[in-house]
């Protein structure tokens, strides 16, 4: 196997008495889409926060491409090509596609102190950055606010592949989602992932999850239980495993093993 | 690449009419409501001078003066702020520069470069304040709506013992920097107009033979000047982006790297900027500064500028149309005196008008983000 582009061990993190991280290990591959699992309070947040340079670890180690790393703010983690997609601060609605896209990253052209955005570039790039997404658009002017939950996923997606991210986090992308538009956002992360990117795929459906993960780590009250590969694990096993056994047991019973 | 971007539109996608498309430019109540304003007194105050080059004048002024304040409250409140202190500022600023010039003998250039430089960093603490506490930039300015207001009262009444701070215009004599706010331009070309018969000349008295028009005051050249600035770079600049950014969605521009906090506090300083220029031009036009100066004008730009098609929310909004909301302003307030109409029926056009422009907002929000 390849060596990880990141590699996470035994992350630490305490907020005053409070032990939200106690031991998480974690890593992603270029190529794989690795899933994290986890119910709500499990540390998932806390983990991709501390991985893309929001938060800093109290103790462990991360290494990018082997070499130990420490992100101070998010601006490095982004430069080091670990770029987080959350769920719902993706985008700004009133905004075009356009400026969305390029937002904090616009091109220029001319010199200071006259020095423009390069708008045609701008509108020419997002448009076939959108195609290649498969997202049809009116024009590059249209407002993000008219794009449906997936295909603000997926815009905020392909800006992060196309300002080259290595690494792609993904904050419960399809939780607000209908049936398409997560259809939509799984094709594409696996789009995503044939270009030779990792994707940390973040979500506590264990059924998203298994749609289109190579591994699956799950995380229950700030610990990981382990990674296992696709194939090896079912459906039931994650869900118990990020419940932590009995009580969904019991539910599931009852409930005919529907969840 | 060039495959993917000629590849056939998605038939799922409604073609849009070029109407609705027009609908959701911000600027369109500013339009719409220019022409209506232009033809309501050209029909009813045609004929009392407002449309002659001195009518002209007198509205144009009024006009810039709304303009120069819109200017800053627009970029500040797309950047999603707020800022009630520059009616205050606008006293604060002129009672300043008066109070250095005339009492404590400084020059007349040296007292206005420094209230510049004051009173951007008032606007700069105004938004200091408001990133580092988290407080609503309402209360945040509105602090400072009384504070400089009451420094100005008690300032001018310590120096002079009233609140009016003359003697301005001696000092201005012979410096360099007192035309740039108080000169007029073009004012050869008035007088061959004069002199061609074209526009009105003085038939009696010293200035016989001159133009009752002699040039355009540096007042509204400043204010084209920032529209055409603030236009330029709210559209067509990197820092444009990021203050539609930061007004849109903090978070979300934060988490790409703009650095929201320098946007805020730099639209602050603009405001305070722009509220000093016109202090400075008022001042130059009076030759004193008065400790009222200014009042009620934080919420005459505010008005401007939702007029002109911003958003109180933030995010969204134009230059040009906060320019036409003050052309607007300026038209009906003077328009109303032309046309021998009580005057204070102009409060009651500006809060039905005010209430117009916010609804129609709204209705044009929600079709650009498609919420129904």
């Amino acid at each position: 196997m390849a060596m990880p582009i990141v590699e996470m061990r035994d992350i630490r993190k305490h907020f005053g008495h409070v032990i939200a991280l106690n031991g998480v290990s974690f890593d992603v591959r270029a190529g794989e889409c690795h899933c994290l699992l986890g119910d709500n309070g499990a540390g998932k947040s806390t983990f991709i926060k501390t991985m893309s340079g929001v938060h800093r670890p109290s103790s462990g180690e991360m290494l990018l491409e082997g070499t130990p790393v420490s992100f101070e703010s998010p601006r490095d983690a982004m430069a080091a090509g670990i770029a987080t997609v959350y769920q719902d601060l993706a985008m700004i609605p009133l905004m075009s596609v356009s400026r969305n896209f390029w937002m904090g990253r616009e091109p220029e052209k001319g010199v200071w102190p006259l020095r423009t955005l390069d708008l045609r570039k701008a509108d020419e790039v997002t448009m076939v950055e959108m195609r290649k997404m498969g997202i049809q658009l009116r024009g590059p002017d249209q407002a993000v606010g008219t794009l449906s939950g997936g295909e603000r996923q997926t815009v905020a997606i392909a800006r992060a592949v196309y300002f080259g991210a290595r690494v792609l986090i993904l904050d419960e992308p399809t939780s607000a989602l209908g049936v398409r538009q997560t259809a939509n956002v799984i094709g594409t992360i696996d789009r995503v992932r044939k270009q030779g990117i990792g994707v940390v795929f973040i979500t506590h459906n264990v059924r998203h999850a298994l749609a289109v993960g190579d591994r699956f780590t799950v995380l229950n009250r700030g610990q990981t239980l382990g990674t296992a590969v696709r194939g090896e694990v079912d459906a039931p096993t994650l869900q118990d495993m990020m419940a932590g056994g009995h009580e969904l047991a019991d539910l599931e019973t009852s409930l005919g093993g529907t969840i | 690449m060039t495959d993917a971007a000629n590849a056939a539109p998605d038939e799922r996608i409604k073609s849009v009419s070029p109407l609705r498309r027009a609908l959701i430019r911000p600027e369109l109540g500013g339009i719409c409501g220019t022409i209506l304003v232009f033809i309501l007194f050209g029909a009813i105050a045609g004929n009392s001078g407002m449309f002659a080059a001195e009518g002209i004048l007198n509205w144009t002024v009024v006009s810039a003066q709304f303009m120069i304040i819109a200017v800053g409250a627009c970029l500040l409140m797309i950047a999603g702020e707020f800022d009630l202190s520059v009616g205050s500022m606008i006293g604060f600023s002129g009672a300043v520069m008066a109070i250095l010039s005339v009492y404590l003998g400084w020059p007349l250039w040296a007292a206005i470069l420094f209230t510049f430089a004051l009173c951007m960093a008032i606007g700069a603490l105004n938004g200091w304040l408001v990133i580092r506490t988290g407080l609503p930039s309402f209360i945040v300015t509105l602090a400072f709506l009384y504070v400089l207001r009451g420094l100005t009262i008690w300032g001018s009444v310590y120096f002079t013992r009233q609140t009016i701070i003359s003697g301005v215009t001696e000092r201005a004599e012979g410096d360099w920097l007192a035309p740039v706010f108080g000169g007029k331009v073009l004012t050869s070309f008035f007088q061959w107009m004069g002199e061609n018969g074209w526009i009105a000349t003085f038939a009696r008295g010293s200035r016989a033979g001159q133009p009752v028009v002699d040039g355009i005051p540096m007042l509204v050249v400043w204010a084209l000047a920032l529209v055409i600035f603030g236009h330029w770079l709210l559209t067509r600049t990197k820092f444009g982006n990021w203050i539609f950014a930061s007004g849109g969605d903090e978070q979300a521009a934060r988490y790409v790297g703009v650095p929201v906090n320098r946007v805020k506090i730099l639209m602050f300083m603009f405001s305070a900027f722009c509220a000093t220029i016109f202090a400075t031009a008022q001042v130059m036009e009076f030759g004193s500064a008065a400790a009222d100066r200014g009042l009620l004008k934080e919420f005459e730009a505010i008005i401007c500028v939702v007029i002109g098609g911003a958003l109180l929310t933030g995010g969204y909004g134009s230059v040009i149309g906060a320019a036409l909301g003050a052309v607007i302003f300026g038209v009906v307030q003077q328009g109303l005196f032309f046309a021998n109409a009580e005057s204070s029926l102009f409060r009651v056009f500006l809060g039905a008008i005010l209430l117009i422009a916010v609804i129609m907002n709204t209705y044009i929000r929600r079709i650009i983000t498609g919420e129904r």
